[in-house]
């Protein structure tokens, strides 16, 4: 059934209701200046309290155990109001590599600490771009790391780092301590005042128990998971931002009329519903198959990113149009949604990237 | 009575012949039934027969009007194991999708008693006289009138883009019964036997080169009162009830038996090179998947306890007009082979695409669908 039973409901409720109150709009315009750590560690508090950051934690390990669809309608309701929070680089993609590959002792390290948000654990996946490719070699008897990635998400206040690497066995996740030797990093803030660092890895010794076991496979579990739940957050910034304009469109007058009366823009506002309604539904097709291990599971969430980014970035591009000339202003939120939605749409494979790899999967 | 998903299952491979186990190629592998109707093949007629047996012809009608009383969940379980093997639909007919829905909702007794069970046995086919020359997107301004002459209606006037309605043997009407009221409101749902003294048909040529719809005239015909469905001069509400299955048909693409990934498999086989036409084919095809998913989801909305509503206009809106881009689509894939159109060649490409062309106009256009997204489910201001 693609329909949210009375549990998911009620987490959905009180997602919507606590984000409100905890992390409004104005929060984020206070978090998104360049001075401070571009997130509040009270609302990080929060998320520990209310059960949202151990949301992918069993709970064995202290965690609500909601999975990746708890995973999604939280993300989706924190983007509603632009919320800033380690939620996607600590709840999300941490805990689902440890979930899916850790050791039993790295899992007793580390989950309890993520789902009672007392820590926080970066993912280091994306390779810089003409930088060197992260590689973990053998000297004996331990290995040493060497390389450059990009877009950590929270990576300037991570206490532990998960980053992926070729390995002579195929690709890995290892923990590292980005405090170790021969780790640096540069903090970068992104258009949506997002902060992200830049690590670099010289020759950074690690020992074989902080390898994750789960291998490639976790590896492509943690980015299906991430994808999935970054599309339900793309889902949650157009909905909120077409929320608004369709206010806007009832109450603003021109030519003596409301103009949400003239068709131009009723027909407009139809394409831009039909295009979130869409987008929500590939999502939670893409949610569920991941909580139920279903064989389509990687082919429903690059139908999902894709479809969730596009839409995200087409539908706030139309609600600033709709705004007219307010919507080009820093007062007025809706350009806060359009980029917002620009860097979900980006992280973790774009629309392009995800309807490319659809069609490889369909055979063309 | 629980359906057994184990039983179907080994039911349907026992009694499906295989031919009914591919997929339709046009009209002419659709079982249509009716009172002029011959099967086109052996394992048409079998298939069509077996199914009748179990109420399967219209599984989710009452047993007492030959259905198979089947829960929609239930039904569901039949139809993901006829879709499992590529079962066919063993009947097909506007009686099933269209007219049969708004029988059971607005019929009396003995309307459901008379035409239920011929629907259902395939003994009649129906045809459905909406538009007019001058109604089209505007269908309330229609003009064909029935006259109240005490025993039966007198009907004269014109219905135009009446699907079969040559071979039709029946056809529910809108007629205006009442010139006074406002437009809405004087307008009536009517049952006429299409062998009726005064009713006549003439087909239309369309680009595709086929003629699925005609004209339809009623010259001083007599309708029986017992045919008026609904309450005289409110047939519009059973036309508003009416339309909202003939949308969801057509947002299923069900009305050109395009199969919604032909595309991509298509596509599999020629590998394009073209890396700006793969490109389109595959955000196509992305947008087919979450187009699939809000139909899923909507369908399991109405399921718990919700309705459609207004919603099947955005369903009868992205369908069509997600098909028509499919169609475009396959044209290109075909490149220059597709242009041939002299009966030397696989059917299909350029009619199909040909066809394509009226999913955004009939059943309400593009433009009307968005209307009423527009209107009633974003709450958008008239003026």
């Amino acid at each position: 059934m693609l329909t949210l039973d009375e549990d998911q409901t009620l987490l959905m409720d009180s997602a919507r209701a606590g984000v409100a109150q905890a992390s409004p709009v104005s929060e984020y315009r206070r978090l998104r200046e360049p001075q401070g750590e571009g997130f509040s560690r009270r609302f990080w508090a929060t998320c520990g309290e209310m059960g949202w950051s151990g949301v992918l934690v069993d709970e064995a390990h202290g965690g609500s155990g909601f999975g990746v669809l708890g995973a999604g309608l939280l993300a989706r309701e924190m983007a509603r109001t632009l919320t800033l929070s380690p939620f996607l680089s600590t709840a999300v993609l941490a805990a689902a590599a440890l979930g899916a590959g850790g050791s039993p002792a790295q899992r007793q390290e580390w989950l309890p600490r993520i789902a009672a948000a007392e820590a926080i654990v970066a993912f280091a996946h994306e390779d810089t771009p003409g930088g060197w490719p992260t590689m973990a070699h053998l000297e004996s008897p331990d290995f040493r790391l060497e390389g450059e990635k990009s877009f950590v998400l929270d990576g300037h206040v991570a206490d532990a780092l998960i980053v992926s690497a070729r390995t002579d066995n195929g690709p890995y996740l290892v923990l590292v301590d980005p405090k170790a030797n021969g780790v640096s990093r540069q903090t970068r803030i992104l258009v949506d005042g997002r902060r992200v660092a830049t690590y670099r890895f010289e020759g950074v010794e690690v020992d074989e128990f902080a390898f994750l076991p789960g291998g490639a496979l976790a590896l492509e579990r943690t980015l299906d998971v991430a994808r999935a739940v970054l599309a339900a957050s793309a889902c949650g910034v157009a909905e909120e931002a077409f929320r608004r304009t369709l206010e806007y469109l009832k109450e603003r007058r021109q030519f003596d009329r409301r103009i949400g009366s003239f068709q131009a823009l009723q027909h407009r506002a139809g394409l831009a519903h039909i295009a979130v309604e869409n987008a929500w539904s590939a999502t939670l097709v893409a949610l569920q198959a991941l909580d139920s291990g279903a064989n389509s599971a990687a082919f429903d969430v690059a139908v999902a990113k894709s479809k969730a980014s596009r839409a995200a970035q087409e539908v706030t591009a139309e609600c600033l149009q709709m705004h007219g000339g307010v919507g080009m202003t820093d007062a007025f939120d809706v350009g806060l949604y359009l980029k917002r939605a620009r860097v979900d749409a980006t992280l973790f494979g774009d629309a392009a990237f995800h309807a490319d790899r659809v069609a490889t999967m369909l055979g063309y | 009575m629980a359906i057994d998903a184990h039983e179907i299952r080994n039911w349907l491979e026992a009694e499906c012949p295989v031919e009914m186990r591919a997929a339709t190629r046009g009209d002419e592998d659709v079982c249509w039934g009716g009172r002029r109707w011959a099967f086109q093949s052996p394992a048409q007629k079998l298939w069509f027969e077996r199914c009748l047996a179990r109420g399967f012809t219209v599984p989710t009608w009452p047993r007492e009007y030959g259905g198979a009383g089947l829960s929609r969940d239930e039904a569901d379980v039949l139809y993901a194991e006829m879709r499992r093997i590529g079962a066919r639909p063993p009947l097909t007919s506007f009686g099933i999708s269209m007219l049969g829905p708004a029988l059971l909702a607005f019929g009396t007794p003995a309307q459901k008693a008379e035409h239920l069970p011929r629907i259902a046995l395939g003994q009649i086919r129906w045809c459905q006289g909406y538009s007019e020359p001058g109604a089209g997107s505007d269908l309330a301004s229609l003009a064909t009138r029935a006259e109240d002459k005490g025993d039966h209606f007198l009907v004269n006037g014109q219905k135009i883009w009446t699907s079969y309605a040559d071979k039709a043997d029946w056809i529910f009407c809108l007629v205006r019964t009442n010139r006074d009221a406002k437009k809405q409101l004087g307008i009536s749902f009517v049952l006429i036997d299409m062998a009726t003294p005064g009713v006549s048909t003439r087909p239309i040529v369309l680009i595709s080169g086929k003629s699925p719809f005609c004209e339809t005239f009623f010259d001083d015909v007599a309708v029986p009162k017992g045919n008026l469905v609904g309450k005289l001069d409110r047939g519009w509400d059973v036309a508003k009830y009416l339309l909202t299955h003939e949308r969801e048909m057509i947002a299923g693409g069900g009305s050109n038996l395009f199969d919604s990934h032909a595309l991509d498999k298509a596509a599999a086989q020629v590998r394009p090179k073209d890396p700006i036409l793969r490109a389109k084919i595959a955000e196509a095809a992305v947008d087919t998947y979450a187009f699939d998913a809000t139909r899923r989801r909507y369908s399991d909305e109405v399921a718990r306890g919700g309705e459609l509503g207004a919603r099947s206009a955005l369903l009868k809106y992205d369908g069509a007009e997600l098909n028509k881009r499919r169609h475009e689509l396959a044209m290109s894939l075909a490149g220059a082979d597709g242009l041939y159109f002299d009966g030397n060649r696989e059917p299909g490409v350029a009619e199909g695409w040909l066809r394509s062309k009226g999913n955004s106009i009939e059943g309400g256009t593009s433009e009307v669908m968005l209307d009423i997204v527009a209107k009633r489910l974003l709450d958008l201001p008239a003026d």
